[in-house]
Order: C-alpha cells, then structure tokens, then sequence
C-alpha cells in the first residue's frame, strides 16, 4: 500500500549510507513532487549483497524542476528532471 | 608511411620499422603487427565466463543464446512500437497507459523491468539518462552506444540537458520544457517523438522509417518526410 499520492510533495532523505543505494547524491535533500507511484520491488539495496530483497519496497517516479535541484542551472523556469525514488527514502515536505 | 628513398616495393615504402635481418617475412602474415593488449576487465570477464561454464552455472549455449537474443534487438522493434502508437490511437492510450503490456501485444519482452514511454509534445521535450550505470531498454533496442554510457553524457545531462543537445544538434525553443529521466530504478524508458507533419495516413512500415534510436533516447526528433 502506497503512502505517497500523485501531487505530494516530498523531500529526499539526506543520508550517506555504505553499501548500494540507487539515489543519486545530487538527488539528496532536494524536494519534489509524486509523479506517479511505479509499483512495490524488490530492495535493490539488499539484492546488491545476496539478500532476496523482500519485503517489497513501494518505488514512486518523483518530478523535480531543475532549478529546485542545481543553484547554476541554466535553462528556463520549466526544465524538469523525474527519477524513481523508493518510500523510505522520502518523508513529507 | 613511405620514406625518402625512391622505391615502389611496398615492403619498403610501408614499413619504416626494421625487421629482423635474414627473417623472411611473409606479406600476408600480420602476426608480427597484431597489437591485441587485452584489457583487465576484458580479461576477468573472460575468466568468469570460462568458470561460470566449469561449474554448471551456465552452459556455454545459454550464453551464445542470451547473445543472439541481444543481437536480435535493435532500433528496428523501437520503431514498431513508435510507428503503430502514431498510426493507431487505441494502441497509444494502452501504450502510454502500460508501456510493458503494450510492447507485450509486439511480443518484445520486458524482462524483471517495466517499460515506461514518454511522449514529447508541443509543451515537452523528453531525454533519458542512468546516471548510476547504463540502464536502457536493452530488451526493445539492444546494447546502448558508447556515449550513453560514457561519464560525461551521464553526469551532463542531468545538469545541462540543453547543451548536450545542442552538441547532438538538437535545440529545443526555451518555451518547450525539457525533461530529463534518470533510469535509475526498475523502470526502463523510451521516448515516444511526436509525429512529423506530413505524414497523414502513411503506413506504419513508412512511418517506422522515421524513427531513429536517437529519438528514442531523446537527443534528436524523428526525421521528417522532406529527409
């Protein structure tokens, strides 16, 4: 069951853990949008070391404005930038 | 390249190196040239392969039919999808609704990945990306250029979509957004370009002819009627 609905608002965790993480630093922190929820997966995060990866984790395409992401972004107000960004790592903004 | 002595033998104008004094070099054998410095990964990938063999993991046939599989994709069934989504409405919506499912109907398997298509439209203008690796919808286009591998595409994109485009020869007008997708995840995407003008009620085997994998990946737009 997904918690986030299409239009929330949500903001990045920033964290470092070791291991494999499939969000990209630049990523971290920034704050955007639910674009759609893409269905529950298997944890890549535990899949990398052998593990099965379950349970499945809710995995949701997130919209950033570019400008929202980049201090020295230099293109128009409307450049986007959507990437898949698993439930535990987005709380609320 | 040929020095300075007068001489039309070919054995002396094209090899400024000198062999070995008596050795009779046959013209036909290049052995002596051949410059095959295999590469460290190339290497391990080889010896893994051979172990994976010797151990049962995989027989070599799985891994000469996992080849031919990949050899079998190409830009070819990218167009497919592209041209029957222009010329069948019906096909779009389930298309754009379910990209797995709809590629499905085309027999082109997804695989443990789901196909997401993204359409440009008058408002915007699509390009993918993996920043973290090369994720690409191998099983519909095949193996990814080398550029869309490269750390230099990945890492530029994301941050300055509209100067690699333009490097690609592609200017998007400042009115039309330009979005980025980052496959980063279980998703894999294609972009739907949007249909040239002048090509109402053109087949889809014509249609398809339009579509490059370039605009598949989003750095260019289908080629038009006029070439």
């Amino acid at each position: 069951m997904a918690t986030y609905k299409d239009g929330d608002r949500v903001r990045v965790a920033v964290t470092h853990p070791p291991g494999h993480r499939r969000v990209p630093t630049y990523i971290r922190g920034k704050t955007g949008e639910i674009e759609r929820y893409c269905g529950a997966f298997p944890n890549p995060e535990e899949l990398a070391y052998g593990f099965d990866g379950h349970p499945d984790r809710p995995l949701y395409r997130v919209r950033f404005m570019q400008k929202d992401i980049w201090s020295d972004y230099d293109g128009p107000e409307g450049d986007t930038l959507d990437l898949e960004i698993q439930e535990h790592w987005l709380s609320p903004a | 390249m040929a020095d300075d002595r007068e001489t039309t033998d070919p054995k002396e104008m094209y090899h400024p190196h000198v062999h070995e004094e008596g050795k009779l070099l046959n013209w036909s054998d290049d052995s002596e040239h051949d410059q095959n410095d295999t590469g460290h990964y190339e290497l391990m990938a080889e010896a893994l392969r051979e172990l994976l063999i010797e151990k049962g993991v995989v027989t070599a046939d799985e891994i000469r039919a996992n080849l031919e599989f990949m050899d079998s994709r190409g830009v070819h069934l990218g167009a497919r999808v592209v041209a029957k989504a222009w010329a069948d409405p019906e096909y779009k919506k389930r298309l754009m609704a379910d990209g797995t499912k709809a590629v499905g109907e085309l027999d082109i398997p997804m695989g443990d990945v789901e196909l997401v298509v993204v359409e440009n439209t008058d408002d915007v203008h699509n390009i993918i990306v993996c920043t973290l690796c090369s994720c690409y919808p191998r099983t519909i286009l095949g193996l990814p250029p080398d550029w869309y591998k490269s750390r230099s595409y990945r890492s530029r994109v994301v941050n300055e979509p509209r100067a690699v485009l333009r490097e690609f020869g592609t200017e998007i007008a400042e009115h039309v957004a330009v979005r980025v997708h980052d496959s980063n995840a279980d998703m894999r995407y294609l972009v739907l370009p949007a249909r040239p003008d002048g090509t109402d009620r053109w087949s889809e085997e014509r249609l398809a002819e339009l579509v490059t994998r370039d605009c598949l990946v989003g750095v260019s737009t289908a080629k038009s009627p006029a070439g």
